[in-house]
């Protein structure tokens, strides 16, 4: 079989399209092939997808204006390469943006509360208690961590787990000393 | 770890057993990572990314969990090698395409990997076998904390972790569950639920992720939202809607043996011999009679076959494993020749004449 495009080189990838219930199916060359979903991609990016989120009904020529000088302080992004390809930066254009993306963010995700973990060397004390099965398959969770786990395990009142972890404090300290 | 050692095994989530291992193969969880000090992967230099991959090689070096894993160095291996670690499940296409700057880490049994300067800086994942997400869980906050403790992550109380793309904002967790259909899809309910996961906020792709069509009755199933609730919740939505489906297949599947058992019977043994016998043959038809097989197995209507030789072959049958297991880079044609040997030898078919 040839590729359906350029009629010369061997097809060896098969595409199946469905536009509005009817399906074709397209025979191509790796290269042709190449080509194609290169295309594909440029029509349906999430970069648009998401300019299409940020950018509401009807904005006044001076918004638009103010929207494209609209730079992060920390890696000089503009806000207008945002909306083009749909990445951030780093972390400073979460503040740069922050008036735009609050709005984005909920669109996306239908809220924009936080309400996941802390990382841990910001956190106060770990509340997550590591189970037994955690730690036979991470059997080499060092002294203070097991300590940090003993504690909150305790804090929890999971005096089996608490348990387990003791016995496990235990045993490295033995290998150990 | 060298690569070539990979080739001897494949990863422990593959062992085909586990919590609905009938319907789900695999679990995963994924967490996207930044660190404060540098812009994300796409705004940095060969030289930021660089110094990302070696504060990240140090820290692991400091985190016991993760003694004996290693972290490969994407410009110290070769295409092929990179199509392998793609092909395992361990990191993404795009990881592959263009190596400067980029690291992967992967421990021993393939349980946790991370991929370095990806589209953000740390991208971690755990894979476990069967429908197994909290102990996937598990396993990554315990890596994330050790991690966290040694780096300082791009994060506020507020947005959550933050990423390159605002899609992931938030936990920046990604739960995926890969389920086997095929009564669903024999039966012509397929589109009515995915369509039913799509309403919910969940995405389905095909078996090799992002982009890619489903075949041989594999879907993903993974969350799409990553604010506005904990881990833990968005981890018991998502086995809550799978619960929903694994019911589906199992009605799908009594159905189909109460109607039509002699010509699903047919279908299966069919598609055993065709396995055992073929000499060429494509991937696309290969997953497609592995799937038939799989359902079989599962039914009782065939015995005698080892799960897990068929869910490693998903892995092996793949262009860079055929062209690592002969040594030599294959066209599509031999390819096809060799897949067809490695699953005679691996399910015991018929011997070469």
């Amino acid at each position: 079989m040839t590729c359906d495009i350029c009629g010369k080189k061997k097809a060896t990838v098969h595409l199946t399209e469905i536009v509005d219930d009817q399906m074709s199916e397209m025979h191509l060359c790796e290269e042709c092939a190449r080509q194609k979903s290169s295309q594909m991609e440029q029509q349906f990016g999430l970069a648009d997808l998401l300019a299409g989120l940020t950018d509401p009904s009807k904005t006044t020529v001076s918004k638009e204006s103010e929207k494209t000088s609209l730079k992060c302080s920390r890696c000089g992004l503009l806000y207008e390469d945002f909306r083009k390809f749909g990445r951030l930066g780093c972390s400073e254009c979460y503040t740069s943006f922050k008036e735009h993306l609050t709005g984005l963010l909920r669109k996306i995700h239908g809220s924009n509360k936080y309400l996941g973990k802390t990382p841990a060397v910001l956190g106060q004390s770990q509340t997550q208690a590591v189970s037994e099965k955690t730690l036979a398959l991470l059997p080499s969770d060092d002294l203070l961590d097991l300590k940090q786990q003993l504690k909150s395990a305790i804090a929890a009142e999971d005096f089996e787990k608490a348990a387990i972890i003791r016995d496990k404090i235990r045993g490295l300290e033995q290998s150990e000393s | 770890m060298r690569i070539e050692e990979l080739l001897n095994h494949t990863g422990e989530w593959l062992r085909g057993t586990g919590p609905s291992a009938h319907i789900v193969m695999s679990s995963r969880v994924r967490l996207a990572r930044n660190l404060e000090a540098w812009t994300f992967p796409g705004r940095s230099g060969k030289k930021d990314l660089e110094a990302v991959l070696k504060a990240f090689g140090e820290a692991v070096g400091r985190i016991n969990a993760l003694k004996g894993s290693t972290l490969f160095d994407m410009t110290q291996i070769d295409q092929v090698d990179r199509q392998l670690l793609v092909e395992r499940h361990l990191m993404s296409h795009e990881h592959a395409s263009n190596p400067e700057g980029k690291g992967l880490l992967v421990t021993a049994e393939e349980v946790v990997s991370v991929m370095v300067n990806e589209e953000d800086h740390l991208r971690i994942q755990v894979m476990r076998s069967g429908l197994n997400l909290s102990e996937a869980w598990e396993i990554i906050n315990a890596i994330d904390d050790a991690l966290s403790r040694e780096l300082t992550f791009a994060f506020n109380p507020a947005c959550g972790f933050l990423t390159a793309c605002p899609t992931n904002t938030g936990t920046a967790m990604r739960g995926s569950v890969m389920m086997h259909l095929p009564a669903l899809v024999m039966t012509k309910q397929i589109n009515k639920v995915l369509a039913a996961i799509s309403k919910l906020s969940f995405a389905s792709r095909g078996f090799y992720g992002e982009g890619t069509q489903a075949s041989g009755n594999f879907y993903q199933i993974s969350n799409q939202v990553s604010l506005g609730h904990s881990e833990l919740d968005i981890i018991q939505n998502i086995n809550g809607l799978i619960r929903q489906v694994i019911e589906q297949e199992e009605q799908a599947r009594q159905a189909l043996l109460l109607q039509n058992k002699p010509m699903l019977e047919d279908k299966v043994c069919r598609s055993w011999g065709l396995l055992k016998n073929a000499r060429i043959i494509s991937s696309q038809e290969a997953i497609e009679l592995f799937s038939m097989v799989r359902l079989g197995l599962d039914l009782g209507l065939l015995k005698h076959v080892d799960n897990k030789a068929l869910n490693e072959l998903f892995i092996m049958i793949q262009p860079a494993h055929l062209q690592k297991i002969e040594g030599k880079k294959l066209n599509a044609f031999e390819r096809d020749t060799k897949r067809a040997a490695v699953i005679r030898q691996k399910l015991g078919g018929g011997k070469d004449v």
